[in-house]
Protein backbone atom coordinates (compact mmCIF):
# COMPACT_ATOMS: atom_id res chain seq x y z
CA UNK A 1 0.00 0.00 0.00
CA UNK A 2 2.73 2.44 0.93
CA UNK A 3 4.78 1.64 -2.17
CA UNK A 4 2.09 2.99 -4.46
CA UNK A 5 2.27 6.48 -2.94
CA UNK A 6 6.01 6.87 -2.62
CA UNK A 7 7.53 8.10 -5.81
CA UNK A 8 11.21 7.60 -6.69
CA UNK A 9 13.25 10.51 -5.44
CA UNK A 10 13.99 13.32 -7.84
CA UNK A 11 11.12 12.61 -10.14
CA UNK A 12 7.59 14.02 -9.70
CA UNK A 13 5.03 11.42 -8.75
CA UNK A 14 2.92 10.53 -11.75
CA UNK A 15 -0.56 11.29 -10.58
CA UNK A 16 -3.81 12.16 -12.28
CA UNK A 17 -3.74 15.75 -11.04
CA UNK A 18 -0.41 16.56 -12.60
CA UNK A 19 -1.18 14.98 -15.95
CA UNK A 20 -4.37 17.03 -16.44
CA UNK A 21 -2.63 20.26 -15.50
CA UNK A 22 -0.03 19.57 -18.20
CA UNK A 23 -2.62 19.15 -20.95
CA UNK A 24 -5.15 21.81 -19.91
CA UNK A 25 -4.43 25.50 -19.51
CA UNK A 26 -5.33 26.84 -16.06
CA UNK A 27 -8.78 28.41 -15.98
CA UNK A 28 -8.62 32.18 -15.86
CA UNK A 29 -9.55 33.82 -12.59
CA UNK A 30 -10.15 37.30 -13.96
CA UNK A 31 -13.69 38.73 -14.22
CA UNK A 32 -13.98 37.89 -17.92
CA UNK A 33 -14.57 34.24 -17.18
CA UNK A 34 -17.99 34.97 -15.68
CA UNK A 35 -20.79 35.12 -18.22
CA UNK A 36 -22.37 38.44 -19.17
CA UNK A 37 -25.80 37.29 -18.03
CA UNK A 38 -24.54 36.50 -14.56
CA UNK A 39 -22.76 39.81 -14.27
CA UNK A 40 -25.85 41.72 -15.39
CA UNK A 41 -28.04 39.87 -12.91
CA UNK A 42 -25.53 40.52 -10.14
CA UNK A 43 -25.38 44.24 -10.86
CA UNK A 44 -29.17 44.50 -11.14
CA UNK A 45 -29.67 42.77 -7.82
CA UNK A 46 -27.10 44.99 -6.12
CA UNK A 47 -28.72 48.14 -7.48
CA UNK A 48 -32.22 46.97 -6.46
CA UNK A 49 -31.14 46.13 -2.93
CA UNK A 50 -29.42 49.51 -2.64
CA UNK A 51 -32.56 51.26 -3.86
CA UNK A 52 -34.70 49.37 -1.37
CA UNK A 53 -32.49 50.54 1.47
CA UNK A 54 -32.72 54.09 0.20
CA UNK A 55 -36.51 53.97 -0.14
CA UNK A 56 -36.78 52.61 3.38
CA UNK A 57 -34.41 55.17 4.84
CA UNK A 58 -35.67 58.30 3.10
CA UNK A 59 -39.05 58.65 4.91
CA UNK A 60 -37.26 58.00 8.18
CA UNK A 61 -34.73 60.70 7.48
CA UNK A 62 -37.46 63.14 6.41
CA UNK A 63 -39.47 62.55 9.57
CA UNK A 64 -36.38 63.14 11.70
CA UNK A 65 -35.28 66.24 9.83
CA UNK A 66 -38.80 67.69 9.83
CA UNK A 67 -39.44 67.05 13.51
CA UNK A 68 -36.06 68.49 14.47
CA UNK A 69 -36.48 71.57 12.30
CA UNK A 70 -40.02 72.23 13.52
CA UNK A 71 -39.58 71.26 17.13
CA UNK A 72 -35.98 72.33 17.59
CA UNK A 73 -37.08 75.98 17.81
CA UNK A 74 -38.99 75.53 21.04
CA UNK A 75 -36.99 72.67 22.49
CA UNK A 76 -34.81 73.57 25.46
CA UNK A 77 -34.47 72.69 29.13
CA UNK A 78 -37.32 75.01 30.11
CA UNK A 79 -39.57 73.26 27.60
CA UNK A 80 -39.02 70.00 29.45
CA UNK A 81 -39.68 71.39 32.91
CA UNK A 82 -42.09 74.36 32.66
CA UNK A 83 -45.82 73.81 32.92
CA UNK A 84 -48.08 74.06 29.87
CA UNK A 85 -49.34 77.67 29.42
CA UNK A 86 -52.95 78.09 30.40
CA UNK A 87 -53.62 80.11 27.27
CA UNK A 88 -52.87 78.06 24.19
CA UNK A 89 -52.24 81.20 22.17
CA UNK A 90 -49.28 82.24 24.27
CA UNK A 91 -45.91 81.32 22.89
CA UNK A 92 -43.24 79.81 25.10
CA UNK A 93 -42.52 76.71 27.13
CA UNK A 94 -43.31 74.12 28.13
CA UNK A 95 -44.36 70.49 28.33
CA UNK A 96 -43.23 69.57 31.86
CA UNK A 97 -46.46 67.86 32.97
CA UNK A 98 -46.59 65.82 29.77
CA UNK A 99 -42.97 64.67 30.16
CA UNK A 100 -43.67 63.68 33.75
CA UNK A 101 -46.90 61.97 32.74
CA UNK A 102 -45.25 59.97 29.95
CA UNK A 103 -42.46 58.86 32.26
CA UNK A 104 -44.83 57.90 35.08
CA UNK A 105 -47.46 56.17 32.99
CA UNK A 106 -45.01 54.33 30.74
CA UNK A 107 -42.93 53.43 33.79
CA UNK A 108 -45.94 52.00 35.58
CA UNK A 109 -46.97 50.08 32.46
CA UNK A 110 -43.42 48.68 32.19
CA UNK A 111 -43.46 47.58 35.81
CA UNK A 112 -46.65 45.63 35.12
CA UNK A 113 -45.98 44.25 31.66
CA UNK A 114 -42.28 43.34 31.77
CA UNK A 115 -42.21 40.97 34.78
CA UNK A 116 -45.48 39.37 33.73
CA UNK A 117 -44.36 39.05 30.12
CA UNK A 118 -40.98 37.56 31.02
CA UNK A 119 -42.58 35.05 33.38
CA UNK A 120 -45.09 34.09 30.70
CA UNK A 121 -42.29 33.63 28.17
CA UNK A 122 -40.32 31.51 30.63
CA UNK A 123 -43.38 29.33 31.12
CA UNK A 124 -43.97 29.03 27.37
CA UNK A 125 -40.41 28.14 26.44
CA UNK A 126 -39.14 26.26 29.49
CA UNK A 127 -42.17 24.49 30.92
CA UNK A 128 -45.14 24.57 28.57
CA UNK A 129 -43.24 24.02 25.31
CA UNK A 130 -45.72 22.30 23.04
CA UNK A 131 -48.56 21.53 25.46
CA UNK A 132 -52.09 22.81 24.89
CA UNK A 133 -52.04 25.56 27.47
CA UNK A 134 -48.83 26.94 25.99
CA UNK A 135 -50.23 26.75 22.48
CA UNK A 136 -53.37 28.59 23.64
CA UNK A 137 -51.35 31.30 25.38
CA UNK A 138 -49.15 31.72 22.33
CA UNK A 139 -52.18 32.03 20.09
CA UNK A 140 -53.88 34.54 22.38
CA UNK A 141 -50.76 36.66 22.72
CA UNK A 142 -50.48 36.75 18.94
CA UNK A 143 -54.08 37.89 18.71
CA UNK A 144 -53.46 40.44 21.45
CA UNK A 145 -50.46 41.80 19.53
CA UNK A 146 -52.75 42.44 16.60
CA UNK A 147 -55.47 44.26 18.57
CA UNK A 148 -55.53 47.92 17.53
CA UNK A 149 -54.41 50.16 20.37
CA UNK A 150 -57.64 52.14 20.35
CA UNK A 151 -59.56 48.94 21.04
CA UNK A 152 -57.27 48.28 23.98
CA UNK A 153 -58.07 51.77 25.22
CA UNK A 154 -61.81 51.09 24.94
CA UNK A 155 -61.36 47.82 26.78
CA UNK A 156 -59.72 49.52 29.75
CA UNK A 157 -62.33 52.26 29.50
CA UNK A 158 -65.18 49.79 29.98
CA UNK A 159 -63.61 47.57 32.63
CA UNK A 160 -61.75 50.21 34.63
CA UNK A 161 -62.50 53.85 33.79
CA UNK A 162 -66.30 53.49 33.96
CA UNK A 163 -65.95 52.23 37.52
CA UNK A 164 -62.96 54.13 38.91
CA UNK A 165 -62.67 57.12 36.61
CA UNK A 166 -59.78 58.35 34.52
CA UNK A 167 -56.31 58.16 36.02
CA UNK A 168 -52.71 57.69 35.01
CA UNK A 169 -52.99 54.15 36.26
CA UNK A 170 -55.83 53.40 33.86
CA UNK A 171 -53.57 54.61 31.04
CA UNK A 172 -50.76 52.45 32.36
CA UNK A 173 -53.08 49.44 32.31
CA UNK A 174 -53.94 50.06 28.67
CA UNK A 175 -50.27 50.47 27.73
CA UNK A 176 -49.35 47.35 29.70
CA UNK A 177 -51.92 45.37 27.69
CA UNK A 178 -50.26 46.62 24.53
CA UNK A 179 -46.75 45.83 25.77
CA UNK A 180 -47.49 42.39 27.15
CA UNK A 181 -47.66 40.44 23.86
CA UNK A 182 -44.54 42.17 22.55
CA UNK A 183 -42.61 41.29 25.69
CA UNK A 184 -43.89 37.69 25.67
CA UNK A 185 -43.08 36.94 22.06
CA UNK A 186 -39.71 38.70 21.93
CA UNK A 187 -38.57 37.11 25.21
CA UNK A 188 -39.72 33.68 24.14
CA UNK A 189 -37.81 34.07 20.90
CA UNK A 190 -34.64 34.98 22.74
CA UNK A 191 -35.03 32.17 25.27
CA UNK A 192 -35.39 29.71 22.42
CA UNK A 193 -32.02 30.85 21.09
CA UNK A 194 -30.21 29.88 24.30
CA UNK A 195 -28.31 26.75 23.27
CA UNK A 196 -29.49 23.42 24.65
CA UNK A 197 -25.84 22.75 25.52
CA UNK A 198 -26.00 25.31 28.31
CA UNK A 199 -29.16 23.88 29.82
CA UNK A 200 -27.69 20.39 29.65
CA UNK A 201 -24.43 21.53 31.21
CA UNK A 202 -26.32 23.04 34.10
CA UNK A 203 -28.62 20.05 34.51
CA UNK A 204 -25.67 17.66 34.43
CA UNK A 205 -24.18 19.54 37.36
CA UNK A 206 -27.25 18.80 39.44
CA UNK A 207 -29.14 22.07 38.96
CA UNK A 208 -32.92 21.97 39.04
CA UNK A 209 -34.85 23.41 36.12
CA UNK A 210 -35.76 26.55 38.07
CA UNK A 211 -32.14 27.06 39.05
CA UNK A 212 -30.98 26.49 35.50
CA UNK A 213 -33.43 29.10 34.23
CA UNK A 214 -32.47 31.69 36.83
CA UNK A 215 -28.71 31.25 36.75
CA UNK A 216 -27.99 30.14 33.20
CA UNK A 217 -30.81 30.67 30.73
CA UNK A 218 -32.00 34.15 31.71
CA UNK A 219 -28.50 35.62 32.13
CA UNK A 220 -27.55 34.23 28.72
CA UNK A 221 -30.68 35.72 27.18
CA UNK A 222 -30.60 39.01 29.09
CA UNK A 223 -29.28 41.25 26.30
CA UNK A 224 -32.03 40.03 23.99
CA UNK A 225 -34.69 40.26 26.67
CA UNK A 226 -33.63 43.82 27.45
CA UNK A 227 -33.84 44.98 23.87
CA UNK A 228 -37.19 43.25 23.38
CA UNK A 229 -38.61 44.95 26.46
CA UNK A 230 -37.23 48.33 25.44
CA UNK A 231 -38.89 47.94 22.07
CA UNK A 232 -42.16 47.41 23.90
CA UNK A 233 -41.52 50.44 26.11
CA UNK A 234 -40.74 52.60 23.09
CA UNK A 235 -43.91 51.43 21.42
CA UNK A 236 -45.99 52.21 24.51
CA UNK A 237 -44.43 55.61 25.05
CA UNK A 238 -45.66 56.77 21.67
CA UNK A 239 -49.21 55.44 21.96
CA UNK A 240 -51.95 58.05 21.91
CA UNK A 241 -55.30 56.42 21.29
CA UNK A 242 -55.53 54.27 24.41
CA UNK A 243 -54.55 57.22 26.57
CA UNK A 244 -57.33 59.49 25.30
CA UNK A 245 -59.95 57.24 26.90
CA UNK A 246 -58.08 56.54 30.06
CA UNK A 247 -56.09 59.54 31.30
CA UNK A 248 -57.73 62.54 29.69
CA UNK A 249 -55.63 65.43 28.46
CA UNK A 250 -55.23 67.95 31.24
CA UNK A 251 -52.55 70.62 31.34
CA UNK A 252 -51.66 70.52 34.99
CA UNK A 253 -49.05 68.26 36.46
CA UNK A 254 -50.56 65.31 38.31
CA UNK A 255 -47.92 63.25 40.10
CA UNK A 256 -50.58 60.95 41.56
CA UNK A 257 -51.00 58.04 39.18
CA UNK A 258 -54.00 56.64 40.95
CA UNK A 259 -56.25 59.65 41.15
CA UNK A 260 -57.38 62.28 38.73
CA UNK A 261 -56.83 62.85 35.07
CA UNK A 262 -53.31 62.98 33.74
CA UNK A 263 -51.43 63.86 30.62
CA UNK A 264 -48.69 62.53 28.36
CA UNK A 265 -46.53 63.75 25.49
CA UNK A 266 -48.45 61.80 22.88
CA UNK A 267 -51.76 63.12 24.17
CA UNK A 268 -50.45 66.68 24.13
CA UNK A 269 -49.23 66.28 20.55
CA UNK A 270 -52.71 65.11 19.61
CA UNK A 271 -54.46 68.03 21.33
CA UNK A 272 -52.08 70.84 20.45
CA UNK A 273 -51.64 69.88 16.81
CA UNK A 274 -55.40 70.39 16.33
CA UNK A 275 -55.43 73.86 17.79
CA UNK A 276 -55.46 76.80 15.38
CA UNK A 277 -52.70 78.65 17.30
CA UNK A 278 -49.13 78.63 16.03
CA UNK A 279 -47.73 78.63 19.55
CA UNK A 280 -49.68 75.47 20.42
CA UNK A 281 -48.63 73.80 17.20
CA UNK A 282 -45.03 74.61 17.93
CA UNK A 283 -45.38 73.03 21.35
CA UNK A 284 -46.80 69.92 19.65
CA UNK A 285 -43.69 69.76 17.47
CA UNK A 286 -41.53 70.22 20.52
CA UNK A 287 -43.39 67.40 22.26
CA UNK A 288 -42.84 65.19 19.22
CA UNK A 289 -39.12 65.89 19.32
CA UNK A 290 -39.06 65.20 23.06
CA UNK A 291 -40.75 61.86 22.52
CA UNK A 292 -38.28 60.85 19.82
CA UNK A 293 -35.34 61.84 22.01
CA UNK A 294 -36.84 59.90 24.93
CA UNK A 295 -37.11 56.74 22.86
CA UNK A 296 -33.58 57.30 21.54
CA UNK A 297 -32.32 57.64 25.11
CA UNK A 298 -34.07 54.42 26.12
CA UNK A 299 -32.54 52.61 23.16
CA UNK A 300 -29.06 53.81 24.06
CA UNK A 301 -29.54 52.73 27.67
CA UNK A 302 -30.71 49.33 26.46
CA UNK A 303 -27.62 48.97 24.27
CA UNK A 304 -25.35 49.82 27.18
CA UNK A 305 -27.09 47.34 29.48
CA UNK A 306 -26.92 44.62 26.82
CA UNK A 307 -23.24 45.26 26.21
CA UNK A 308 -22.45 45.13 29.90
CA UNK A 309 -24.20 41.80 30.42
CA UNK A 310 -22.97 40.08 27.30
CA UNK A 311 -20.02 37.83 28.01
CA UNK A 312 -17.90 37.24 24.98
CA UNK B 1 -26.59 -10.66 5.22
CA UNK B 2 -29.52 -10.15 7.54
CA UNK B 3 -29.34 -13.86 8.22
CA UNK B 4 -25.81 -13.76 9.56
CA UNK B 5 -26.64 -10.67 11.55
CA UNK B 6 -29.49 -12.28 13.43
CA UNK B 7 -27.54 -15.40 14.20
CA UNK B 8 -24.56 -13.39 15.30
CA UNK B 9 -26.74 -11.21 17.41
CA UNK B 10 -28.28 -14.16 19.11
CA UNK B 11 -25.04 -15.78 20.16
CA UNK B 12 -24.47 -13.86 23.36
CA UNK B 13 -28.11 -13.32 24.22
CA UNK B 14 -30.11 -16.35 23.14
CA UNK B 15 -31.15 -17.82 26.44
CA UNK B 16 -32.55 -15.25 28.83
CA UNK B 17 -32.02 -17.49 31.83
CA UNK B 18 -28.28 -17.61 31.19
CA UNK B 19 -28.15 -13.85 31.20
CA UNK B 20 -26.37 -12.59 34.20
CA UNK B 21 -27.21 -8.95 34.74
CA UNK B 22 -24.33 -8.44 37.11
CA UNK B 23 -21.88 -10.01 34.73
CA UNK B 24 -18.90 -7.78 34.28
CA UNK B 25 -16.42 -7.93 31.49
CA UNK B 26 -13.08 -9.36 32.51
CA UNK B 27 -10.96 -6.98 34.53
CA UNK B 28 -13.88 -4.65 35.22
CA UNK B 29 -13.36 -4.39 38.95
CA UNK B 30 -16.01 -3.72 41.54
CA UNK B 31 -19.25 -2.69 39.81
CA UNK B 32 -20.61 0.85 39.90
CA UNK B 33 -23.32 0.30 37.32
CA UNK B 34 -25.04 -2.96 36.57
CA UNK B 35 -27.24 -2.58 33.55
CA UNK B 36 -29.66 -5.39 32.81
CA UNK B 37 -32.08 -5.84 29.92
CA UNK B 38 -32.09 -2.13 29.19
CA UNK B 39 -34.40 -0.93 26.45
CA UNK B 40 -34.69 2.72 25.57
CA UNK B 41 -37.50 4.36 23.64
CA UNK B 42 -37.92 7.71 21.94
CA UNK B 43 -41.71 7.67 21.80
CA UNK B 44 -42.55 4.34 20.21
CA UNK B 45 -39.17 4.05 18.54
CA UNK B 46 -36.80 1.68 20.28
CA UNK B 47 -33.30 3.13 20.24
CA UNK B 48 -31.63 0.54 22.46
CA UNK B 49 -32.41 -3.10 23.00
CA UNK B 50 -31.42 -5.59 25.65
CA UNK B 51 -28.27 -3.95 26.88
CA UNK B 52 -26.52 -5.88 29.63
CA UNK B 53 -23.33 -4.37 30.93
CA UNK B 54 -21.42 -3.90 34.12
CA UNK B 55 -19.25 -0.84 34.61
CA UNK B 56 -16.39 -1.15 37.05
CA UNK B 57 -15.24 1.28 39.70
CA UNK B 58 -12.24 3.49 38.98
CA UNK B 59 -11.89 2.19 35.49
CA UNK B 60 -12.20 3.89 32.17
CA UNK B 61 -14.93 2.17 30.21
CA UNK B 62 -15.10 3.10 26.55
CA UNK B 63 -18.26 2.78 24.47
CA UNK B 64 -17.45 2.46 20.80
CA UNK B 65 -19.45 1.77 17.68
CA UNK B 66 -20.65 3.31 14.45
CA UNK B 67 -22.81 6.45 14.33
CA UNK B 68 -26.40 5.96 15.41
CA UNK B 69 -25.71 2.82 17.42
CA UNK B 70 -27.10 4.30 20.62
CA UNK B 71 -23.90 4.64 22.58
CA UNK B 72 -24.55 8.28 23.47
CA UNK B 73 -28.16 7.44 24.31
CA UNK B 74 -26.89 4.70 26.59
CA UNK B 75 -24.43 7.06 28.25
CA UNK B 76 -27.20 9.57 28.90
CA UNK B 77 -29.30 6.86 30.52
CA UNK B 78 -26.63 6.54 33.18
CA UNK B 79 -27.24 10.00 34.64
CA UNK B 80 -30.85 10.37 33.55
CA UNK B 81 -30.08 13.15 31.12
CA UNK B 82 -32.59 11.63 28.74
CA UNK B 83 -35.31 12.62 31.21
CA UNK B 84 -35.05 16.09 29.68
CA UNK B 85 -36.27 14.82 26.33
CA UNK B 86 -40.06 14.50 26.35
CA UNK B 87 -41.50 11.16 25.32
CA UNK B 88 -38.51 9.01 26.23
CA UNK B 89 -38.83 5.83 28.27
CA UNK B 90 -36.49 3.35 29.89
CA UNK B 91 -37.24 -0.33 30.32
CA UNK B 92 -35.09 -2.72 32.29
CA UNK B 93 -32.87 -1.90 35.18
CA UNK B 94 -29.80 0.18 35.82
CA UNK B 95 -28.39 -0.44 39.26
CA UNK B 96 -26.06 2.20 40.60
CA UNK B 97 -24.18 0.86 43.62
CA UNK B 98 -27.04 -1.58 43.93
CA UNK B 99 -29.83 1.02 43.84
CA UNK B 100 -32.27 1.18 40.98
CA UNK B 101 -31.42 4.41 39.13
CA UNK B 102 -34.95 4.70 37.77
CA UNK B 103 -36.65 3.43 40.92
CA UNK B 104 -39.31 5.25 42.88
CA UNK B 105 -38.13 8.06 45.05
CA UNK B 106 -34.89 8.51 43.15
CA UNK B 107 -34.15 12.19 42.68
CA UNK B 108 -32.60 12.73 39.23
CA UNK B 109 -30.97 15.89 40.56
CA UNK B 110 -29.07 13.85 43.14
CA UNK B 111 -28.21 11.28 40.47
CA UNK B 112 -26.66 13.95 38.25
CA UNK B 113 -24.78 15.42 41.16
CA UNK B 114 -23.05 12.12 41.72
CA UNK B 115 -22.73 11.24 38.06
CA UNK B 116 -21.22 14.19 36.23
CA UNK B 117 -21.02 14.68 32.50
CA UNK B 118 -18.72 16.23 29.93
CA UNK B 119 -20.22 16.90 26.53
CA UNK B 120 -19.06 16.56 22.96
CA UNK B 121 -18.80 20.27 22.33
CA UNK B 122 -17.12 22.27 25.09
CA UNK B 123 -20.04 24.12 26.67
CA UNK B 124 -18.78 26.52 29.31
CA UNK B 125 -21.32 28.98 30.68
CA UNK B 126 -21.05 32.56 29.44
CA UNK B 127 -19.48 33.46 32.75
CA UNK B 128 -15.96 33.87 34.09
CA UNK B 129 -13.62 30.88 34.41
CA UNK B 130 -13.98 31.07 38.18
CA UNK B 131 -17.77 31.21 38.07
CA UNK B 132 -17.92 28.26 35.72
CA UNK B 133 -16.13 26.07 38.23
CA UNK B 134 -17.98 27.52 41.22
CA UNK B 135 -21.37 27.03 39.57
CA UNK B 136 -21.84 23.37 40.49
CA UNK B 137 -20.86 23.69 44.15
CA UNK B 138 -23.13 26.73 44.45
CA UNK B 139 -26.25 25.16 42.99
CA UNK B 140 -25.70 22.05 45.05
CA UNK B 141 -25.45 24.04 48.24
CA UNK B 142 -21.92 22.80 48.86
CA UNK B 143 -20.30 25.02 51.43
CA UNK B 144 -16.59 24.45 51.05
CA UNK B 145 -14.36 26.14 53.64
CA UNK B 146 -13.02 28.20 50.81
CA UNK B 147 -14.59 28.36 47.37
CA UNK B 148 -11.29 29.71 46.04
CA UNK B 149 -9.51 26.57 47.19
CA UNK B 150 -12.15 24.33 45.68
CA UNK B 151 -11.91 26.17 42.36
CA UNK B 152 -8.13 25.93 42.40
CA UNK B 153 -8.16 22.26 43.30
CA UNK B 154 -10.68 21.45 40.56
CA UNK B 155 -8.72 23.38 37.97
CA UNK B 156 -5.49 21.69 39.08
CA UNK B 157 -7.06 18.27 38.76
CA UNK B 158 -8.22 19.18 35.27
CA UNK B 159 -4.64 20.24 34.44
CA UNK B 160 -5.76 23.74 33.65
CA UNK B 161 -4.69 25.74 36.70
CA UNK B 162 -1.32 26.90 35.43
CA UNK B 163 -2.84 28.23 32.24
CA UNK B 164 -5.66 30.18 33.85
CA UNK B 165 -4.55 31.10 37.35
CA UNK B 166 -3.89 34.71 36.35
CA UNK B 167 -7.15 35.23 34.52
CA UNK B 168 -9.81 33.54 36.60
CA UNK B 169 -12.13 36.54 36.23
CA UNK B 170 -11.93 36.46 32.46
CA UNK B 171 -14.68 35.00 30.32
CA UNK B 172 -14.51 31.26 29.74
CA UNK B 173 -14.89 32.01 26.04
CA UNK B 174 -11.42 33.54 26.01
CA UNK B 175 -9.99 30.02 26.31
CA UNK B 176 -9.13 27.72 23.42
CA UNK B 177 -11.37 24.77 22.62
CA UNK B 178 -9.15 22.30 24.45
CA UNK B 179 -8.88 24.57 27.47
CA UNK B 180 -12.65 25.03 27.46
CA UNK B 181 -13.12 21.28 27.51
CA UNK B 182 -10.71 20.94 30.45
CA UNK B 183 -12.66 23.73 32.13
CA UNK B 184 -15.81 21.66 31.63
CA UNK B 185 -14.02 18.72 33.24
CA UNK B 186 -12.96 20.97 36.15
CA UNK B 187 -16.54 22.14 36.45
CA UNK B 188 -17.74 18.54 36.64
CA UNK B 189 -15.07 17.62 39.20
CA UNK B 190 -15.95 20.58 41.42
CA UNK B 191 -19.19 18.97 42.60
CA UNK B 192 -17.12 15.95 43.72
CA UNK B 193 -18.91 13.34 41.65
CA UNK B 194 -18.46 9.60 41.83
CA UNK B 195 -18.65 8.98 38.10
CA UNK B 196 -17.77 11.17 35.11
CA UNK B 197 -19.50 10.45 31.83
CA UNK B 198 -17.81 11.81 28.72
CA UNK B 199 -19.68 12.00 25.45
CA UNK B 200 -17.03 12.16 22.71
CA UNK B 201 -15.10 14.75 24.70
CA UNK B 202 -12.33 15.13 22.13
CA UNK B 203 -14.22 15.08 18.87
CA UNK B 204 -14.19 18.88 18.60
CA UNK B 205 -10.52 19.18 19.58
CA UNK B 206 -7.21 19.13 17.79
CA UNK B 207 -4.78 16.21 18.33
CA UNK B 208 -2.66 17.99 20.95
CA UNK B 209 -5.67 19.01 23.01
CA UNK B 210 -6.97 15.46 22.59
CA UNK B 211 -3.80 13.96 24.02
CA UNK B 212 -4.01 16.28 27.02
CA UNK B 213 -7.57 15.20 27.76
CA UNK B 214 -6.60 11.56 27.35
CA UNK B 215 -3.73 11.96 29.79
CA UNK B 216 -6.14 13.64 32.14
CA UNK B 217 -8.56 10.72 31.93
CA UNK B 218 -5.86 8.25 32.87
CA UNK B 219 -5.00 10.44 35.85
CA UNK B 220 -8.61 10.95 36.91
CA UNK B 221 -9.41 7.26 37.01
CA UNK B 222 -7.40 7.04 40.26
CA UNK B 223 -10.41 8.70 41.90
CA UNK B 224 -13.31 8.51 39.51
CA UNK B 225 -15.18 6.00 37.45
CA UNK B 226 -15.10 7.21 33.87
CA UNK B 227 -17.34 6.18 31.01
CA UNK B 228 -16.42 7.62 27.64
CA UNK B 229 -18.18 7.47 24.32
CA UNK B 230 -15.76 7.74 21.44
CA UNK B 231 -15.72 7.37 17.70
CA UNK B 232 -12.01 7.01 17.83
CA UNK B 233 -10.90 3.43 18.32
CA UNK B 234 -7.30 4.42 18.92
CA UNK B 235 -8.54 6.61 21.71
CA UNK B 236 -10.51 3.76 23.24
CA UNK B 237 -7.41 1.58 22.99
CA UNK B 238 -5.21 4.23 24.57
CA UNK B 239 -7.31 5.26 27.53
CA UNK B 240 -9.77 2.55 28.44
CA UNK B 241 -9.55 -0.54 30.60
CA UNK B 242 -12.78 -2.00 29.32
CA UNK B 243 -14.39 -1.45 25.94
CA UNK B 244 -17.99 -2.09 24.98
CA UNK B 245 -18.85 -2.32 21.32
CA UNK B 246 -22.33 -1.23 20.21
CA UNK B 247 -23.79 -1.55 16.79
CA UNK B 248 -27.07 -0.68 15.11
CA UNK B 249 -29.47 -3.21 13.75
CA UNK B 250 -31.64 -2.02 10.92
CA UNK B 251 -35.09 -3.57 10.66
CA UNK B 252 -37.21 -3.84 7.51
CA UNK B 253 -38.76 -0.42 8.10
CA UNK B 254 -35.32 1.17 8.29
CA UNK B 255 -35.40 1.80 12.04
CA UNK B 256 -32.05 1.57 13.71
CA UNK B 257 -31.91 -0.04 17.09
CA UNK B 258 -28.73 -0.05 19.09
CA UNK B 259 -27.46 -3.27 20.63
CA UNK B 260 -24.44 -4.07 22.71
CA UNK B 261 -22.42 -6.62 20.80
CA UNK B 262 -19.75 -7.37 23.33
CA UNK B 263 -17.79 -5.90 26.18
CA UNK B 264 -14.38 -7.02 27.31
CA UNK B 265 -11.08 -5.85 28.65
CA UNK B 266 -9.85 -3.39 26.03
CA UNK B 267 -6.74 -5.37 25.14
CA UNK B 268 -8.80 -8.53 24.70
CA UNK B 269 -11.51 -6.83 22.67
CA UNK B 270 -9.05 -5.28 20.26
CA UNK B 271 -6.84 -8.33 19.86
CA UNK B 272 -9.30 -11.19 19.96
CA UNK B 273 -12.89 -10.07 19.58
CA UNK B 274 -15.41 -12.83 20.09
CA UNK B 275 -17.98 -11.45 17.69
CA UNK B 276 -17.49 -11.16 13.96
CA UNK B 277 -19.13 -7.71 13.89
CA UNK B 278 -16.65 -6.41 16.43
CA UNK B 279 -13.83 -7.81 14.36
CA UNK B 280 -15.20 -6.15 11.22
CA UNK B 281 -15.53 -2.84 12.99
CA UNK B 282 -12.13 -2.71 14.63
CA UNK B 283 -10.35 -3.84 11.50
CA UNK B 284 -12.11 -1.12 9.55
CA UNK B 285 -14.24 -3.29 7.34
CA UNK B 286 -17.41 -1.70 8.58
CA UNK B 287 -18.51 1.66 9.98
Amino acid sequence: MSTSITAPAGRPAPSRGSSTSQTEAPRPITGKSISVGRRVRNTTATVLVGLAVLVAAVPLAFVLVYVVSKGGGVFNLAFLTESIPISSRRAGPGMGPAVAGTLLITGAATLMAVPLGILAAVYLNEYGQANRLAAAIRFLSDVMAGVPSIVMGLFIYTVWVLRFGMSGFAGALALACLMLPIVIRSTEGVLRLVPRDLREASTALGARTSRTILTVVIPAALPGITSGCLLAVARAAGETAPLLFTIGTVRALNPNLFEGTNTALSAQIFVNAQLPFVAAQNRAWGAALTLILLVLLLTIIARIISARFTVR
Amino acid sequence: MSDTQTTLLNTPNTAPEVRNPAELPADAGEPVFEVSDLDFFYGSFRALRDVNLGIGRRRVTALIGPSGCGKSTFLRCLNRMNDLIPGTRVDGRIAYHGQDLYGQGVDPIEVRRQIGMVFQKPNPFPKSIYDNVAFGPKVNGLKPKSMDDLVEESLRRAALWDEVKDKLKQSAFSLSGGQQQRLCIARAIAVRPDVILMDEPCSALDPIATIRIEELMVELKQDYTIVIVTHNMQQAARVSDVTAFFTAEVDDAGHRTGVLVEADATSALFTSPKDQRTDDYITGRFG
